[in-house]
């Protein structure tokens, strides 16, 4: 999951959707976020690289729209909506997932054990071999 | 018999409060191997009235071993005692008198010179004044006034000129060097060829010619007092200033135990460095104690007696050095596989020494402490109302040091010290201790741990007479890596110099405005 600058990003992503769930006047999600470019990456339990900023799950409300769309917590979101995620604000994280005319969310998440899985289905031999199924720029 | 010894008055106090145990101790002291007794045993002074510091043994008698027992009952210490000298007591006589004898001769040798030419320097300017005077008064114009002003400014010059020799130049002397010094040599080279040649231009421009501009002359004198002024400037310089900035680091090694200690040292000469490290030596080394090294030797000893080598192979054999070379390899090798306990033993040794220390040491404490309770300092309307059992300072310390005596010399013989401290000086010390006000622990400081030399009288320096040893001539200059010797009878010092490297400094900007901070943020957001 880490990044070489200059080159695009690879991983393997997960498709989530989520569909927003109104409560009251609000539409929640469930989840909690954390990280961005503007916060400190060291404090991150999560993510493997320690200079990732990105945007991580960090708290997944049980039951909720995200559990049940088979959220995980620790999950990097790399995309809402179209939108990339790898390199917003903690603030324009939030905004993006928030927004008030849209009902569903589209999410590209990656995991660690997503590109285990993959290697594991490839061949036993691989290992720690980053064969992507998906490019993103 | 001398009765009125100072041994008579406390032998009363220690027979009444250790009665039961002193037979033990002399049974014990009995049966303590007498091999044990070293050098330092034999040199101790037992002072009869008066005290003579170069007498080393004192008698030896039929039941007692150990030979200063002024802790004990001293019945048997009495006039009939004999003297005898040691064989190091007569070496260091007769060196000290043929040393003081050379060194003297050199010392008013240079002394007299000196005095020829300081008069010289001093009696020119005023000859150049009086001379025309007394040679042609008739055809010498009279002084007017700046003239005149000339001759103030002369004779304060030359007062201001008499100060500064007095304080740089007559100071007595440090020490006798071996090699003349240098600088001032070529100082006094540079003020005798300056009023010789002074001298020439007067005697052939002016007494000669007989010139009748005195006020002329006035100023020539003047220019010469100024000139010896600044030659006295760059005396200075030359001879103080210069050596001030350190620029050298040197490293002295005793050569018996080790001890070692770094001085900062300018630019000197081998002789002027060593003369410099000589008086720290004195301030700062702890006194040399041969006492302590008999164990190290006893252990070296054992080592060489461990093997001996026998040839088998027939005398047909190479050269002499081959066969000794072999030989010594073979020891060497054989040595290296024996299998030695003599560091289990050391261990054993020093951890046992330790405790003894520490044990004896407590007692001491204690026993210091109990004695100070027993005398009180009297205050002024005290005096007045009870001049009964009034003592000086001396008496208080005879009175007291019995109590203390026997603990204190148990501790000076287990740390083998016992030979640094007489028992007169110890009463001394204990006297100057009460007059002070001092603690208990004030007064053992000095006993407990050896101190720098001159803390001891001068019979017990075992440093009196000091030999340069270099490979570089000793006028040459400290550099880089010079190492010399300084010997003495007993060890010698060892001394290493390191140039104190040179140091480029750079300098870096910061803009007190340019400190910000920002807080480090983790937040966590719920969608």
């Amino acid at each position: 999951m880490a990044f070489v600058p200059g080159q695009p990003v690879t991983a393997v992503v997960q498709r989530i959707e989520i569909k927003k769930l109104r409560c009251n006047d609000n539409l929640i999600l469930g989840f909690s976020i954390g990280g961005g470019i503007d916060q400190d990456p060291m404090q991150n339990p999560f993510s493997g690289d320690k200079t990732d900023k990105g945007v991580y799950v960090t708290r997944i409300t049980p039951g909720g729209p995200a559990d049940v769309a088979g959220l995980k917590m620790g999950d990097k979101i790399m995309q809402v909506n179209g939108w990339d995620m790898t390199m917003m604000t903690h603030d324009q994280a939030r905004k993006r997932l928030t927004k008030k005319k849209e009902d569903v969310v589209r999410l590209l998440v990656t995991r660690k054990s997503l590109q285990d899985t993959v290697n594991h289905s490839k061949c036993p031999y691989y290992k720690n071999h980053d064969n992507p199924n998906e490019v993103l720029k | 018999m001398d009765t009125e010894s100072t041994y008579s008055g406390y032998s009363y106090y220690s027979g009444r409060s250790r009665g039961s145990h002193r037979h033990g101790e002399r049974s014990r002291d009995r049966h303590k191997p007498r091999s044990k007794d070293s050098r330092s045993e034999k040199s101790v002074t037992i002072n009869t009235p008066p005290a003579e510091p170069l007498l080393g043994d004192s008698a030896v008698r039929g039941e007692q071993i150990q030979d200063d027992n002024w802790g004990e009952t001293t019945t048997a210490v009495t006039g009939t005692s004999e003297h005898s000298l040691s064989q190091e007591d007569i070496v260091r006589i007769t060196k000290d008198l043929e040393d003081s004898v050379g060194l003297d001769c050199r010392r008013y040798f240079t002394l007299t010179l000196a005095v020829i030419l300081g008069l010289l320097v001093f009696l020119t300017p005023l000859a150049f004044l009086v001379l025309p005077h007394l040679l042609w008064p008739e055809k010498l114009q009279s002084c007017g006034t700046a003239c005149e002003g000339l001759f103030i400014s002369v004779a304060f010059k030359l007062l201001i000129l008499l100060l500064a020799v007095w304080a740089l130049f007559f100071r007595p002397p440090r020490a006798g060097l071996p090699r003349i010094f240098v600088f001032r040599a070529l100082l006094a080279v540079l003020v005798l060829l300056f009023v010789i040649s002074y001298w020439l231009f007067y005697g052939v421009r002016i007494l000669d010619s007989q010139d009748e501009n005195y006020q002329g002359i006035v100023q020539y004198a003047v220019s010469l007092v100024d000139a010896l002024l600044f030659i006295h400037y760059l005396a200075i310089v030359l001879l103080e200033l210069r050596q001030l900035q350190p620029s050298f680091s040197l490293c002295v090694t005793r050569s018996t135990d080790g001890e070692t200690r770094h001085y900062n040292l300018g630019q000197l000469s081998i002789q002027r460095a060593a003369l410099a490290i000589l008086e720290h030596y004195y301030c700062d080394f702890s006194v040399h104690n041969p006492a302590l090294l008999s164990a190290s030797k006893s252990r070296a000893a054992k080592h060489l007696a461990g093997l001996k080598v026998y040839n088998v192979d027939g005398p047909g054999n190479n050269a002499a050095a081959g066969l000794a070379h072999s030989q010594s390899r073979a020891m060497i090798a054989a040595a290296a596989r024996r299998r030695d306990s003599s560091h289990n033993e050391l261990y054993y040794e020093e951890a046992e020494h330790d405790r003894r220390v520490r044990k004896r040491r407590a007692r001491l404490v204690v026993a210091v402490e109990e004695a100070f309770t027993h005398i009180k300092r009297m205050q002024e309307e005290e005096q007045k109302k009870a001049p009964g059992d009034v003592m000086d300072p001396r008496e208080a310390a005879q009175a007291i040091f019995p109590s203390m005596a026997r603990a204190l010399q148990k501790y000076l013989r287990t740390t083998k010290q016992q030979h640094c401290h007489s028992m007169e000086s110890i009463q001394q010390h204990l006297a100057f201790c009460i007059t002070n006000n001092m603690t208990p622990k004030a007064f053992l400081e000095s006993y407990l741990t050896p101190g720098p030399t001159l803390q001891y009288s001068r019979d017990r320096w075992l440093a009196r007479q000091w030999t340069l040893i270099s490979e570089a001539s000793v006028t040459s200059g400290l550099k880089d890596g010079t190492v010399f010797l300084l010997k003495c009878v007993d060890f010698s010092l060892v001394v290493t110099s390191k140039k104190i490297p040179y140091i480029q400094m750079s300098e870096e900007y910061i803009d007190p405005k340019s400190h910000k901070f920002v807080l480090r943020l983790q937040s966590e957001t719920s969608v």
